[in-house]
């Protein structure tokens, strides 16, 4: 007993290193914030349309077959990295893809697309920021994986560069068809 | 040139600190003077070689030398003198050379003033010294050096972060550095004595001296720390339970603890294991909070650049440093014989009642920090750890803690007579009762919360005061003897006295600013009036200033505090070589509250938004903090402290066991 | 590259308005609703912040946040309620307080197991010791010896005299 005690230190020390290094090793980031709407039907959305564009983005948008939605601004610099990639997925893969314009001015979303494309089905305007926190994010851009059923796959925060669309979006894509 | 001569003092310092480690341990183990004698040279030396190392990156920073990497990537020519003095450790790889400069500081002081010390003893504590130094060396030389050239050297470097150009952050790494990497003195003393076989109150003595050196830095670290962020971060908090803060304040806990274990090992000859553990644990604590700052393992505002690779290294250096010294003590401690025995009341018993307390309570913090890691590990997802998790377990232990801190140095060693002590603490109580029913009166509506915080600081403050007005017998003899018995105190029982009392007011200052603070937010047109906790403040409007390496938007407001007028200035400022905007806060101190004022955005009507605070005694948590630190310092004063050595007349029958 | 948006978010957003971040327009003009508002935003998570409350957070998310926490307080929600919600959406990273659940029973419990079980263990220690035999009470001349010694030493110049008690 009197053994156990002398030694309880060091063993809860072991325990210890062993347990900080594995987030070390694995490289995770702490600011990461997972999503908690994983697997759970999407958030009930209603958003009006962007002006002379045709009709917003809502639920019943949703289901059906696989999508994405996109969440973008035309002051968002990485939107516009990730802009050719998502254009592409829509055009190849045929992926429909909606999207929520967040925080923006619908002129100013309009004259972005205008510049760069459209590639996105539906297109909710959300000015206030209301859906943005339905939806979970904590940034722009964020991109959403709804499958058939309508609920939420996956959700990637940050632009979606031809390698994560490869790696992450496609292949989750594949299997959910 | 000057940074190569850096590098290479760096080389050779670690040279020194293999030699330094190596050949005492082996000295002491074979009993060869000679190689024993090696140590003292040898701290000396190491000590020399990184403090010219140290020259010379702050040579580099102050004449701009942008050919050092780290220069351009913390600094700027336009930068003022003085922040280009404190960017040297405002970074990743220069704290980490301030880090191994107060190690080699710590050394070269034990080489230096522990003339006393036994040969064995000194030969092991510096060895231990300097293969901890041996590791960081090798870190930063690996990993962390200061100083890689850039070729071509640009033009001007990229500024140092605005929020650390402060004069508050000037003191503030270089205190807390003192204090969190000098408790790796007593972790040497632990481990020296562990390998010797024998902890006794000859060790204590020699060890309490370096604990407390370090416990002084430390509190001023973290005092300076929590006082930068209340001026700086814009808002008036001053303690946030944020990861970096709480690894600072975990090696505080257990220090303390270790301070008051210390004497009872000295004066009892008992609870020697334990009080090895806790030097262990508190060195321990320093390298876990070196390592959570740079690790990326845990976000914190406090940060510093992130790299898994560093923090790898350093969790390698924990886990070899403290994994080697708990196995150490798992085979070496059980054979440490106490020998004093004390009944459960009795001065040992408050003691070990503290260092209950107070290691909990670093448990707790410990573990509230680190949970979302462990959650998230074991594939739990991700949940946070903040403010009221930390208040509801801490507080709960904290109070007793300081309740009884009044009591303990009440209670004689050994055995002792608790309804007496409490009934010595009349004059504390009643004290106590009329502050209470002062703040009663003076605030109404204050939560029986805030009442119970400042019923614990005035129990302590005036509890300190009984204790010294008992050992002067105040009023139980003449004055004049009294008088007598006053100046022939040790310094340490006036040590006692500050600390404790210092404690009092830090929480009095506490309570006021948390329970009892005013805030409003209010949007003003210049000429507008509004008023602070019945104070009118006139807003007269924005005008631009240009500071050395910013611009900024000054606000101008007018007070009336205490019937007289006082100009507030608070700024919004622009950094453009950093690119980062700052807000300075306009504060008027006085002894007894602060007037805090904060300026906003404008609106396109013109108006500004404004934030004032009222802010009751949170000059006393510095205040506090101080006079805690001069408790400390004049406890080192004390002669027999610093002498080191037991009295030569050993005889325990004789010689009294001076009560502190 | 969204740690950096994130970053720069925030760095703007920390001179575009200063911590303790409420902006005068965010005032709720019923006093009760305004001190659970207030309460609400320093319990919650700002979740692009490090470690920030709503209250103190003064990115553009948390200013939205707290315009749901406003949006609900008015709409009649409970305190319990307005949390749920913004769990529902972020999960419990934005809750300050982190929830009761078996998951964070070690976090809640162990400070006041790991204060039982070594008071316990300190408690068993005591009271294991074999007890000692009381020394005899002194004499009146030893008493007296006693006291003359320690007056002498209180009187002692020397900084080992004083304070014994």
């Amino acid at each position: 007993m009197r053994w156990f005690l002398y030694a309880l230190p060091g063993l809860a020390f072991a325990a210890l290193i062993v347990w900080v290094a594995i987030p070390l090793v694995r490289g995770d980031d702490p600011s990461d914030l997972p999503s908690a709407l994983i697997d759970q039907a999407a958030p009930a959305t209603d958003l009006p349309g962007l002006p002379g564009r045709g009709p917003g983005f809502t639920t019943a948008d949703l289901g059906g077959e696989v999508m994405l939605v996109n969440v973008f601004a035309s002051w968002c610099v990485p939107c516009l990295a990730e802009h050719p990639v998502l254009t592409r997925l829509a055009a190849e893969e045929g992926l429909t893809i909606h999207a929520i314009n967040y925080r923006d001015a619908p002129d100013d979303a309009l004259a972005w697309l205008g510049r760069h494309g459209d590639p996105f089905a539906r297109i909710g305007s959300d000015p206030e920021g209301r859906a943005g926190i339905d939806w979970g994010i904590t940034g722009v851009p964020e991109t959403f994986v709804i499958d058939a059923a309508g609920r939420v796959r996956f959700r990637f925060a940050g632009p979606v560069m031809p390698e994560i669309a490869a790696e992450r979006i496609l292949p989750l894509v594949e299997a959910l068809r | 040139m000057i940074p190569e001569l850096g590098h290479f003092a760096l080389i050779l310092a670690l040279l020194v600190a293999a030699v330094q480690a190596v050949v005492p341990l082996v000295g002491a183990w074979r009993g060869h003077g000679g190689m024993m004698a090696v140590a003292r040279p040898a701290a000396f030396v190491q000590l020399t070689l990184v403090a010219i190392a140290f020259a010379a990156l702050t040579y580099a920073y102050l004449v701009s030398d942008f050919s050092v990497l780290n220069v351009v990537e913390n600094s700027h020519s336009a930068k003022p003198w003085l922040y280009k003095l404190t960017g040297v450790w405002g970074n990743h790889e220069g704290s980490m050379l301030l880090w191994i400069l107060m190690l080699a500081l710590f050394g070269a002081m034990v080489a230096g003033f522990g003339r006393n010390l036994p040969v064995s003893l000194k030969a092991r504590v510096l060895a231990i010294q300097g293969l901890i130094g041996l590791g960081f060396l090798l870190f930063i030389l690996a990993t962390s050096n200061p100083f890689l050239r850039v070729d071509p050297a640009p033009l001007d470097g990229n500024d140092l972060n605005p929020l650390l150009q402060d004069p508050g952050l000037a003191f503030h790494p270089p205190m807390l550095y003192f204090g969190y990497v000098g408790f790796s003195m007593a972790f040497s003393f632990a481990i020296a004595a562990l390998i010797e076989g024998r902890v006794d109150a000859a060790w204590a003595r020699w060890v309490r001296p370096w604990t407390l050196v370090a416990w002084c830095g430390l509190t001023a670290g973290i005092a300076l720390g929590s006082w930068w962020a209340y001026y700086e971060l814009g808002w008036g908090g001053w303690w946030f339970w944020d990861p970096v803060e709480n690894a600072s304040f975990m090696p505080w806990l257990t220090g303390t603890a270790l301070l008051h274990s210390a004497m009872v090992v000295e004066k009892r000859d008992t609870l020697k294991s334990w009080t090895i553990l806790l030097a262990i644990v508190t060195f321990g604590l320093s390298l876990l909070g070196t390592f959570l700052v740079r690790s990326g393992v845990l976000t914190s505002v406090h940060a510093f650049a992130v790299d898994p690779a560093r923090g790898l290294f350093i969790l390698i250096l924990l886990a070899l440093t403290v994994g080697g010294a708990l196995t150490l003590f798992a085979v070496r401690a059980p054979r440490l014989r106490g020998g004093g025995l004390f009944a459960p009341i009795s001065r040992e018993g408050g003691l070990v009642l503290n260092n209950l307390l107070l290691s909990t309570a670093a448990l707790t913090v410990f573990l509230g920090t680190l949970y979302p890691l462990f959650m998230e590990v074991a594939g739990g997802g991700r949940i946070s750890v903040g403010p009221p998790y930390f208040n509801a377990v801490f507080l709960p232990l904290a109070i007793p803690l300081v309740a009884a801190m009044a009591v303990g140095p009440l209670l004689a060693w050994k055995r002792a007579d608790l309804a007496g002590a409490l009934g010595r603490l009349w004059a504390a109580a009643l004290a106590t009762a009329i502050v209470v029913l002062a703040s009663l009166f003076l605030v109404s509506g204050a939560p029986v919360f805030a009442l119970v915080g400042i019923a614990l600081a005035a129990w302590a403050f005036f509890g300190a005061l009984v204790e010294l007005a008992e050992r002067v017998r105040l009023f139980r003899v003449p004055l004049g003897a009294s008088w007598q018995r006053l100046k022939g105190l040790p310094r340490s029982a006036f040590g006692l006295t500050l600390a404790h009392a210092g404690l009092g007011i830090a929480i009095a200052g506490m309570v006021g600013t948390e329970m009892f603070k005013e805030e409003t937010v209010v949007l003003m047109a210049p000429g507008d009036s509004t008023e602070i906790a019945g104070m009118p403040v006139t807003f007269e409007g924005v005008s631009r200033v240009e500071g050395p390496n910013y611009l900024a938007d000054q606000g101008r407001l007018t007070a009336v505090v205490d019937g007289e007028a006082v100009t507030l200035l608070p700024e919004k400022r622009f950094y453009p070589v950093a690119a980062m905007p700052t807000t300075e806060a306009a504060i008027h101190t006085t002894w007894f509250y602060d007037v805090y004022v904060a300026l906003g955005e404008p609106r396109e009507d013109g108006r500004w938004s404004v934030r004032l605070w009222h802010h009751p005694l949170v000059p006393w948590i510095w205040i506090g903090a101080a006079t805690m630190v001069a408790g400390g310092l004049v406890s080192l004063s004390d002669r027999r402290l610093r002498v080191g050595v037991p009295a030569k007349r050993r005889q325990p029958s004789a010689q009294p066991a001076p009560a502190e | 590259m969204r740690r950096f948006l994130i970053l720069s978010a925030w760095l703007i957003a920390i001179g575009a308005g200063p911590g303790m971040a409420l902006e005068p327009e965010e005032r709720m003009a019923d006093p009760a609703l305004e001190a659970r508002a207030l309460d609400l935003y320093a319990e919650l998570r700002c979740v692009v912040c490090q470690n920030n409350s709503l209250l103190d957070s003064p990115s553009q998310i948390a200013a939205d946040m707290r315009a749901v926490v406003r949006d609900r307080l008015l709409a009649g929600d409970g305190d319990a309620e307005i949390r749920a919600y913004l769990v529902d959406r972020y999960g419990d990273f934005v809750l300050l307080e982190p929830p009761f659940n078996p998951g964070t029973l070690a976090l809640w419990l162990a400070p006041l197991v790991v204060l039982v079980a070594a008071g316990g263990l300190i408690a068993w220690r005591i009271a294991r010791r074999p007890a000692r035999p009381e020394p005899d009470p002194l004499t009146p001349e030893e008493r007296a010896a006693v006291e003359a010694l320690l007056e002498r030493r209180r009187g002692d110049e020397t900084p080992d005299g004083g304070g014994a008690r």
